[in-house]
């Protein structure tokens, strides 16, 4: 560890240059939970002299900072807040958080415009209901309705485009979506309250108009805010990894880079215990490589020149060094890209609940309206009062309660999934997840906890064990580093030295303790018979004086997990587990889990093909997966669910990360995707009742603005108070921090 | 009734200036911190 601290850090890919002379970084930082810390980082950060604009972000855990060109290195920052007691690293705010950010922005806006005229309307309207031909005359009503149009149509032109584009947009692809009746409302109801404002007639709707636009809009900012939230933690746990690669530059010279920074064709160094963030050719060096992320396969293999390792590789043995041929964010394993695209074909064929809704909605309504006119007629109404009828009747069926229905509880399930660890990635993830009846997870990385443990620790007395773990502390070796973590050692063996490619050996009272390869602790006997019981696992060997030891070193099951396929199979789902592991082990992680149904050694195209199997029998299939080898899989299932610890192709293709190291988010997960599902047709059904009472009331003519007006509020009211049921979360889910 | 050639466009005003006020602060970024915001204004160092 100590030699990767001390090599240089380049952090200049992060600095931005906002003026000329200027330099801007941002830093994502872990822990800044409260006032307190904020004041505390911004304080200490301006202790440096050349910093001069330090500015924490609480809502985001981030911190934006400035200084004059060339005077600070920005290793220093993050070396100063590493001193104030928080993790932080340098963060590019991507293209996708820039515009969700920028989508979020504008809908604020619109939303100030649209509440505005509302209220300014709605002044004007307040009087003309409660009046009487009294106390107004025609010319005042005349001029509070040209007031009121005044104000309505350019506050309705332009609070109303984000419907009227996509309205336009689904209509160009030959579609419909919910926003094409928003905008034939919005559309028709200006366009009859012109009219009938300039025959100086007694009803107009600009104030009904307006509250429509801005009740879906505050629905749609408040869904827009929270997928804003997401994407912002999502994108600070990504920056937090810190991924670095040791970039060769010139003879001899190493220097750490973030791994955005490299590009194809640079030789980057790889050292024993570090994760490979790229894909690369050995140029020289052998070294034994763990590819459980990339192959799903546990056992460590062996590579050499010539032989190409992908990315989320783990080196364990020797140092290798590489040229790039694929950066961090186009690596793919060979052949995969085929797949992704035959998956997310597949997959985009999903009709969403809200647009199944608006396509029975849509001509349902249009056609009631045409028949309220051509009954009108035929009863003896003149043309005019027969249209303007119809359209009250389009007016008050306005779907507004429809139109929020969905993104109503959407925003407050994902709020919910949210404070149980789950960072919800595709809107309509949840209702495709609650409609699962079959889980398919993968083993290596998702069953089993991604890191090393220590698999027969109660074998070995305690004190034995804590002091393997503490003579463990001084290697750098990740099976060294896998027994200190499950020891949880602080404290090291004085004097303890590493030989390197061997082991660790110290003095203790007298006597020598070793830690490493059995061959190195002369244990090669018990090594032996460890072996054969574990025989998945690495071997490392512990010599005390003449006391001999082995350590099966492996991935163990994560931690509760038996009791998450429990209660999955309680919830009614079926539960099978597919690896590209060896046999032995996927059968042991079965019987240990008591899954019936498994696959071991498939490849991606066999877990791909699987799939498509299962879903042409019928099955909803949730894949739970974090291999590349899983990325197929993950995107041809009905909906995928990674983890955090994911490798970056299949965190991109997830419906939902979860975070931690327990699973037990995928039952919470569940469950409340099952309850938001059930709070959106109730929400649907809610949204058809309004109309069978409203509708009526307008196709006889009865409708006034007045009762458009509390129409439209009531029916909003209800459904968003029917989706809040929806955010009490089970007490099941841990509540998170961030 | 001439008083509404007074309060009228008066209204009309406020409504605007609180639309204008709004349209500001979102311009000037007050709205992108809002746990923060509340806890700078109670800080006394600045």
């Amino acid at each position: 560890m100590s030699e990767m601290t001390s090599m240089a850090r380049d952090f200049s890919h992060y600095i931005r240059h906002p003026a000329p002379g200027l330099d801007r970084m941002e830093l994502a930082v872990e822990g800044m939970n409260c006032a307190g810390c904020m004041s505390k980082i911004e304080r200490g950060l301006k202790e440096l002299p050349q910093i001069t604009l330090a500015r924490a972000n609480l809502t985001d855990r981030r911190v934006a900072l400035e200084w004059n060109s060339g005077t600070l290195d920005p290793s220093r920052v993050v070396d100063r807040l590493t001193e104030l007691g928080y993790k932080s690293y340098p963060f590019e705010v991507n293209e996708a958080e820039k515009a969700e950010a920028e989508r979020a922005g504008n809908l604020l806006r619109y939303l100030g415009v649209a509440a505005f005229a509302a209220m300014n309307v709605m002044m004007l309207s307040v009087p003309i209901w409660t009046s009487t031909d009294l106390d107004m005359t025609w010319e005042q009503r005349d001029f509070f309705h040209w007031l009121s149009a005044v104000i309505a149509l350019p506050a309705a032109v332009y609070a109303g485009q984000p419907f009227f584009r996509s309205a336009l947009s689904a209509l160009r692809a030959k579609q419909t979506n919910m926003d094409v009746p928003i905008s034939i409302g919005i559309v028709l109801a200006m366009g009859i309250s012109l009219v009938e404002t300039y025959q100086h007639a007694e009803h107009a709707y600009f104030d009904a108009v307006l509250m429509l636009i801005a009740f879906l809009l505050a629905g749609r900012y408040l869904d827009q805010k929270m997928r804003l939230r997401v994407r912002a933690v999502a994108a600070n746990l990504t920056a937090l990894k810190a991924e670095t690669a040791a970039k060769m530059i010139g003879e001899g010279e190493v220097r750490e880079v973030p791994i955005a920074a490299v590009q194809a064709g640079d030789i980057i160094l790889l050292r024993p215990g570090e994760r490979c963030g790229v894909d690369a050719v050995v140029i020289d060096g052998c070294s034994d490589v763990d590819q459980s992320l990339v192959t799903g396969e546990s056992r460590p293999a062996r590579v050499e020149q010539g032989a190409v390792v992908y990315s989320g590789t783990l080196n364990l043995s020797g140092a290798l060094r590489l040229r790039v041929t694929e950066p961090a964010d186009t690596s793919l394993l060979a052949g995969i890209e085929r797949l992704l695209d035959n998956a997310n074909q597949a997959r985009s064929r999903y009709v969403r609940l809200a647009d199944r809704a608006s396509r029975v909605y849509a001509p349902v309504v249009h056609a009631v309206a045409l028949v309220t006119m051509i009954g009108w007629v035929l009863a003896g109404a003149s043309w005019h009062d027969a249209i303007v009828i119809a359209i009250s009747v389009l007016i008050i069926t306005c779907p507004c309660a429809l139109g929020l229905a969905i993104p109503a509880v959407q925003t407050v399930a994902s709020g919910a999934m949210f404070k149980s660890g789950l960072l919800l990635q595709s809107g309509d993830a949840i209702e495709r997840l609650a409609a699962c009846d079959t889980v398919v997870f993968d083993k290596t990385g998702t069953l089993t906890s991604p890191e090393l443990d220590v698999a027969n620790a109660r074998m070995v007395p305690d004190d034995v064990l804590a002091l393997a773990g503490r003579l463990a502390l001084t290697s750098g070796h990740p099976m060294a580093a896998a027994v200190a973590r499950a020891t949880k050692a602080q404290f090291v063996v004085p004097g303890a030295r590493e030989i390197a490619g061997q082991g660790v050996v110290a003095d203790m009272d007298g006597r020598e303790i070793r830690l490493g390869s059995p061959a190195f602790c002369d244990a090669q006997n018990v090594a032996d018979e460890v072996a054969r019981s574990e025989p998945d696992a690495s071997i490392v060997a512990f010599a005390d004086g003449d006391a001999r030891y082995a350590l099966a070193v492996r991935q163990l099951l994560r931690e509760g997990a038996a009791g998450v396929v429990a209660d999955l199979q309680r919830e009614g789902l079926s539960v099978e587990i597919m690896s590209g592991d060896r046999e032995s082990a996927v059968r042991a992680a079965a019987n240990a889990l008591n899954v019936r149904r498994w696959r071991a050694g498939t490849n991606p195209a066999e877990k791909f093909d699987a799939i498509e199997e299962m879903k042409g029998d019928g099955r909803r299939i949730l894949m739970v997966g974090d291999g590349v080898n899983d990325a197929p899989a993950l995107a041809a299932a009905h909906a995928s669910i990674a983890p955090i610890t994911a490798s970056h192709l299949s965190q991109n293709i997830a419906d939902i990360v979860f975070l931690g190291g327990r699973l037990d988010p995928l039952v919470a997960a569940i469950r409340l995707a099952r309850k938001a599902r059930r709070l959106m047709s109730q929400n649907l059904w809610l949204a058809v009742g309004y109309n069978l009472l409203a509708v009526p009331i307008a196709i006889a003519g009865l409708t006034t603005p007045l009762v458009a007006a509390l129409a439209m509020s009531g029916s909003s009211l209800i459904v968003i108070m029917n989706a809040l049921r929806g955010s009490r979360a089970d007490a099941e889910g841990a509540a998170w921090k961030f | 009734m001439e008083v509404l050639v007074i309060l009228v466009p008066a209204a009309l005003m406020l409504g605007l200036a609180g639309l204008a006020a709004f349209l500001w602060s979102l311009k000037s970024g007050q709205f992108d911190d809002l746990d923060g915001a509340p806890w700078r204004a109670l800080r006394d160092d600045e």
